[in-house]
């Protein structure tokens, strides 16, 4: 089977800063690949340009059999088919927690109010949070917001889900809130690709790591083989420094 | 002060004059509710193309906003009633109104509007395209409520000045409050319509005033 996710050759200027230096990811469908790295080592605008957030330099990208940089995609379209999670929530303060699953199933999906309501209900229901559907997120918790996030991106049906360090800006309590709905979506089969340092889920949950460093992928492997036995010095050097915190 | 209150608190004048002041309230009702809706739009649209990254598009909108800033509206005003004819256009005291007010009052509201726009952050419109949304779409469902709820107290504030501004039109013959108050006071030889005007003026404007400060008030104990 192709993979769905597939990135070759990817390369990303800022300015003069060559962030990503030729990264190439593929992603089986079911699969759930976590990504490390240092700070600044380019996860995030790995993350970014996959679904065309960030315009990379050069390379390509294909999801779901979609070029997602061709200039004949309906970027928009393509985008429904990508979830993505943000650190810091991101969600519509103007608006409830339905409001804020609902709008994209009404406006780039094309449902009616009713549709939407129906499936964003089911949206809720899937991250616990069916009883908090007519509350604004400054009624909510950091957990509940992330999670009322994630029903924002599952709602649309997605073939691939993006976190990007969806627990770092939570209390500590509320991380195992999050990090559970994000198990059930992969028991459910969801294809996922993880930013983040909750290396006790990469552990459990992760099919294959990936260590990035400087814009490139240095090494990648399942976690036990990571994590116990890295192959380079660079990663065995970062696992040393994450394991002491 | 018999002699003042017979020229500026006149009984039998203020009773003449009420139907003539009245129609210029009306008219200055009416005046308002054309040029507010008409600076907020030339606003948004400075605001909207002001998003714009491209530089030759960008450029020139600063250059139209710094002019019509600095352009006295009565001078805009007098320049399009009194000097277009000589270009062979005539348009008239209400639509040189219209104009002028577009022109100076939606640089301001454009200004109030992009410093809304600016003041949400960028994750917001990100997770509404990371949804699929356009980029209008993102602007008009998630960017300007937002915004607009932000700069409410300024908006209001600049709305407040323009509608004193449109006793400007008593300059170019538009029969407004203080053209209609001037015209009675004309035929009277008397300043009452003129205290009446005023007192109208204030009355219309103060709950305005009361509730910018309160909201005013509201927006510091929310930042604080
Ligand atoms: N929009 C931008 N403009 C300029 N430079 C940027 C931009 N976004 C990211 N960078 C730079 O690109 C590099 C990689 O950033 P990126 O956010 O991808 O790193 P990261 O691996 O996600 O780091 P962290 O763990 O801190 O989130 C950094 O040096 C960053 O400063
Ligand atoms: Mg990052």
């Amino acid at each position: 089977m192709p993979p769905i996710v597939s990135a070759k050759a990817i390369h990303k200027h800022f300015g003069t800063l060559h962030v990503l230096k030729g990264v190439d990811l593929d992603v089986a469908e079911r699969e759930l690949v976590f990504v490390i790295g240092p700070s600044g080592s380019g996860k995030s605008t790995l993350l970014r340009c996959l679904n065309r957030l960030e315009e990379p330099t050069s390379g390509s990208i294909v999801v779901d059999s979609i070029d997602m940089l061709s200039p004949r995609t309906d970027i928009n379209h393509a985008r429904q088919r990508i979830g993505m999670v943000f650190q810091s929530f991101n969600l519509y303060p103007h608006m409830t927690a339905l409001g804020n699953v609902t709008l994209a199933l009404r406006k780039v999906a094309g449902k009616s109010r009713a549709e939407a309501d129906v499936l964003g209900r089911a949206a809720l229901e899937r991250v616990g949070l069916a009883d908090r559907a007519h509350h604004r997120p400054a009624e909510l918790s950091g957990g509940q917001q992330q999670r009322v996030a994630i029903a924002r991106s599952i709602a649309l049906e997605p073939r691939v889900m993006l976190f990007d360090e969806p627990t770092s800006a939570l209390d500590p309590e509320l991380v195992g809130s999050v990090l559970a709905v994000m198990r059930s979506l992969r028991e459910s089969g969801m294809t996922m690709i993880v930013v983040s340092h909750e290396m006790g889920f990469a552990r459990a949950a992760a099919d294959r790591v990936v260590f990035m460093d400087h814009g490139l992928i240095v090494e990648q492997g399942p976690p036990a083989q990571i994590f116990e036995s890295p192959g380079q010095e660079r990663t065995r050097t970062f696992i040393g420094q994450i394991q002491r915190h | 002060m018999e002699e003042i209150v017979q020229a500026f608190f006149n009984r039998e004048i203020a009773t003449e004059a009420l139907p003539i002041v009245l129609q210029g309230l009306l008219n200055t009702v009416l005046l308002s509710l054309l040029v507010v809706p008409l600076g907020l739009l030339g606003g948004l649209i400075l605001a909207l193309l002001a998003h714009s990254r491209s530089p030759f598009i960008r450029w020139p909108l600063m250059a139209w906003v710094d002019f019509f800033r600095a352009f006295p509206p009565l001078v805009l005003l007098i320049l399009l009633f009194a000097g277009l004819p000589f270009a062979g256009l005539e348009l008239g005291g209400f639509a040189c109104v219209a104009i002028a007010f577009f022109l100076n009052t939606g640089a301001y509201y454009g200004e109030i509007l992009r410093a809304g726009i600016e003041s949400i952050p960028r994750g917001q419109v990100e997770a509404a395209r990371s949804t699929g949304l356009s980029g209008l779409q993102a602007m008009i469902y998630i960017v300007l409520p937002q915004a607009v709820r932000n700069v409410l107290p300024d908006l209001l504030s600049n709305t407040l000045e323009v509608v004193k501004l449109t006793a400007l039109g008593s300059v170019v013959a538009v029969p407004e409050l203080l053209f209609q108050a001037r015209q009675a006071q004309s035929v009277t030889y008397n300043a009452t319509p003129i205290v009446m005007a005023a007192v109208i003026y204030f009355l219309v404007l103060w709950p305005v005033v009361r509730l910018l400060s309160r909201l005013e008030n509201r927006a510091l104990a929310v930042r604080g």
